[in-house]
């Protein structure tokens, strides 16, 4: 797939997305509608193959299957909590295919997708969700950091991060996600301020998916989100974060801006929180059903699905073979699970520092020797039970 | 909800946190509750459930999701006059607030030469135990019972919880205010119209005994019952002393016990390590040390960050590891 990254993409964020804020509902970029029909866009356009379109599909699903997957396990006692993608795919894995492998993504703990987009095996995304373990996988090795649970810290690494890429004169660019909640803590702000000062490449991408675990968005803002980004200097898009060509296009022209020494850009994916907050939360309280209903309607599979079948380029015979890999997946998914074994009590010790500690090491012993009266104890007993 | 026995009532912790936000809420209109979720939802633990409508939302105040904004606008309607009460979600997102709690809310009063009042009250749902992800399972009090300034509380049971509520919400200092949320479903006996039992910051002897004290506060309290329980069929009778105010600490009545029984074991689930068994340590071998037959022991967490939940059993104190340290202590 290519995207056209010079000639239709503007150097600042259109003017339509930059009027005030009571000159009516913001436009958002989309190229494919919610009935699956494909439109362009003036500032944005993508060429895709079906091909390609065909492997956008394929993640879609496969990210769902796998999110699903997550959710019942955790119904099922093997997840202490999961943190559901149900509604966001298209805007994870548009954003999340946007990236060249060298680039680097900061999630939050909600992009599983944008983590199968990098390679990261949606295994060990669940390790943290199991409890057992706070992360698990080595950053490095896909380019995708850990997830990180207090809201917005993580803007500040990825613009760090992209302050370091500047200094080293490579062309890579990071994305740093965050929610429309995280959007009020001043971490962000902060973050905002200095990747503009420094024109670091990152792109804020941030996910508003209408809810905060409870609070609406018109608790954490008065203006579009994507203005935010005017008042710092850099230019701002609000894109259908249901549309995942759209995403995909915003992004891949957000990070060009970025690599090319332009500075950042703030990306709103416009989208909505389909499940509930957590696996601990209970949407029923406080939003009501209608919404979820209206959202329904404008799902990010099912018009990339209707595009494809209505161009003649997804039969059913690949549509079923999605399906079966899909099952597949969340079989790998429950296994894997199901066997992941349980960490040895005494890693509470390990990696507490990179050089070591006297106090750990101390700690440690102590621990150990507690820990071997008990088995020590217990073959007494079962000794005795022989006896 | 509450089960009648007499004129107290059975309640959870939750119930009785909420039902010391009611009725101070009711009692002065100054007073405010503020947070993240804290409205329509009525807090993810549900400690303000119903005030949000009972109370509407200019007093019941769903805020933008940042700490350091929560708490820094809490003090600014303190200065106008009101008497905030803000909930933090959980223990390891006050981070954000930590500049505001330690570098202006406990100082202001000082640097205004007491023109002005801070009464604040930030109430923390802490510690672990209850098989959460990362960040939500924190014991950070010794940080703010480190900071002069701060008052520093930690209920262990119901009745405690709603009359200290209700108690730090009337104090015209600043109050962090310990929630132990794994004690939140646990029950106990509450009459809301009666009075408190002890002034905020009074420890009480929770449990009496002669051979040896152990301090806790807020969810090890409940450990340490249970070990005494335990040691008694042994034949030891322990005294347990629940802390309850961490800031100021009730000296009075730790010396008194340890007088009494020559030996001390403090528990906590925060890391030994500069914890607040260290100062209550030094202070109890200060002031008793010609009556203790040994050391001052201290049990609690690892110098390790908090584990995943899967370990995090060998990381809290349980009863074996609070029954070792006091063999350890008799043994001296
Ligand atoms: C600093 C901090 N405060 C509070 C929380 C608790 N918390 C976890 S997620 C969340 C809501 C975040 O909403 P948003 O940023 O919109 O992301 P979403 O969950 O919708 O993806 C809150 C309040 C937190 N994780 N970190
Ligand atoms: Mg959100």
């Amino acid at each position: 797939m290519t995207v056209d990254s010079t000639a239709g993409a503007p150097t600042t964020a259109p003017a339509a997305n930059d009027g005030p804020a009571d000159a009516g509902p913001p436009e958002l970029v989309q190229l494919l509608t919610p009935e699956g029909e494909r439109v362009e866009h003036p500032d944005y356009s993508l060429e895709t193959t079906p091909e390609e379109l065909r492997s956008i599909y394929r993640d879609l699903v496969l990210v769902r299957r796998f999110d699903a997957e997550a959710t019942s396990l955790q119904r099922q006692g093997e997840l202490g909590l999961w943190a559901s993608l149900l509604g966001q795919e298209a805007a994870q894995v548009g954003s999340g295919r946007a990236m060249r492998p060298t680039d680097y993504a900061f999630p939050t703990y909600r992009e599983h997708g944008v983590a199968w987009c990098k390679g990261v095996d949606p295994l060990n995304l669940l390790g943290m969700f199991r409890g057992v373990n706070h992360g698990g996988w080595d950053p490095d090795e896909k380019n995708f950091h850990l997830y990180t649970i207090v809201i917005g810290s993580q803007t500040l690494h990825a613009t760090g991060y992209a302050m370091g890429i500047t200094k080293d004169g490579a062309d890579d660019a990071v994305i740093a996600y965050f929610g429309d909640g995280a959007s009020s803590q001043g971490d962000v702000s902060e973050a905002f301020t200095f990747a503009s000062v420094y024109q670091a490449p990152v792109v804020f991408f941030c996910q508003n998916n209408q809810w905060a675990i409870s609070e609406p968005t018109e608790k954490q803002t008065r203006v579009p989100l994507y203005q935010r980004a005017s008042g710092f200097g850099f230019p701002g898009v609000r894109v259908d974060g249901n549309d995942v060509l759209a995403c995909l296009a915003v992004t891949r022209w957000a990070l060009d801006h970025a690599r090319t020494g332009q500075g950042p850009v703030l990306i709103e994916a416009f989208t909505y929180r389909m499940g509930a907050h957590t696996t601990s939360d209970d949407p029923t309280r406080y939003r009501i059903a209608e919404e979820l209903e209206s959202w329904k309607l404008k799902d990010p599979i099912e018009r990339l699905k209707a595009h494809l079948v209505r161009e003649g380029w997804a039969d059913s015979a690949f549509l079923e073979s999605v399906e079966a890999e899909s099952e597949q997946l969340a079989r790998r998914v429950r296994e894997g699970v199901r066997t992941m074994p349980d960490p040895d009590p005494s890693s509470i010790f390990e990696h507490v520092y990179a050089e070591g500690h006297a106090l750990v090491d101390e700690e440690r012993e102590g621990y150990l020797a507690y820990a071997s009266s008990f088995a020590s104890a217990a073959a007494e007993l079962t000794d005795g039970e022989d006896d | 909800m509450a089960v009648e026995t007499g004129t107290k009532k059975s309640w959870t912790m939750v119930q009785a946190l909420n039902e010391a936000l009611r009725r101070s809420l009711d009692e002065n209109p100054k007073t405010l509750v503020m947070g993240e979720d804290v409205g329509r939802l009525g807090g993810v633990f549900r400690v303000t459930d119903g005030l949000h409508k009972d109370f509407g939302e200019e007093r019941v105040i769903d805020t933008p999701l940042a700490e350091s904004g929560i708490v820094g606008t809490a003090i600014g309607l303190a200065l106008r006059g009101y008497r905030p009460v803000v909930e933090i979600q959980f223990d390891g997102f006050v981070y954000p607030a930590f500049d505001q709690i330690v570098t202006q809310l406990a100082k202001m009063h000082a640097r205004a030469l007491g023109h002005i009042k801070l009464p604040v009250t930030i109430r923390i749902p802490f510690a672990g135990g209850i098989g959460a992800v990362e960040h939500h399972s924190e014991s950070h009090e010794a940080y703010f019972a480190h900071t002069a300034g701060l008052k520093v509380v930690a209920p262990s049971n119901p009745a405690d919880a709603h009359w200290m509520l209700r108690q730090a919400i009337a104090s015209d200092d600043p109050v962090i205010f310990l929630e132990p949320k794994r004690r939140y479903w646990d029950k106990g006996q509450l009459d809301p119209n009666g009075a408190p039992e002890l002034e905020l910051h009074r420890a009480r002897v929770a449990r009496t005994g002669t051979d040896l004290t152990l301090i806790a506060y807020g969810p090890m309290v409940k450990v340490c019952l249970e070990a005494a329980e335990a040691a008694a069929e042994d034949g030891l009778k322990l005294e347990v002393v629940d802390l309850r105010s961490l800031s100021p600490v009730d000296f009075d009545t730790l010396e008194q016990s340890v007088r009494r029984t020559g030996r001390a074991v403090v528990v906590h689930e925060a890391p030994v390590f500069l914890g607040m068994g260290a100062e209550l340590a030094a202070r109890i071998t200060e002031r008793c040390f010609y009556s203790l037959e040994a050391p001052v022991l201290r049990v609690g967490g690892y110098f390790a960050p908090y584990p995943p939940s899967r370990v995090e059993d060998a990381f809290l104190p349980d009863l074996d590891r609070v029954l070792d340290a006091v063999d350890r202590a008799m043994a001296f």
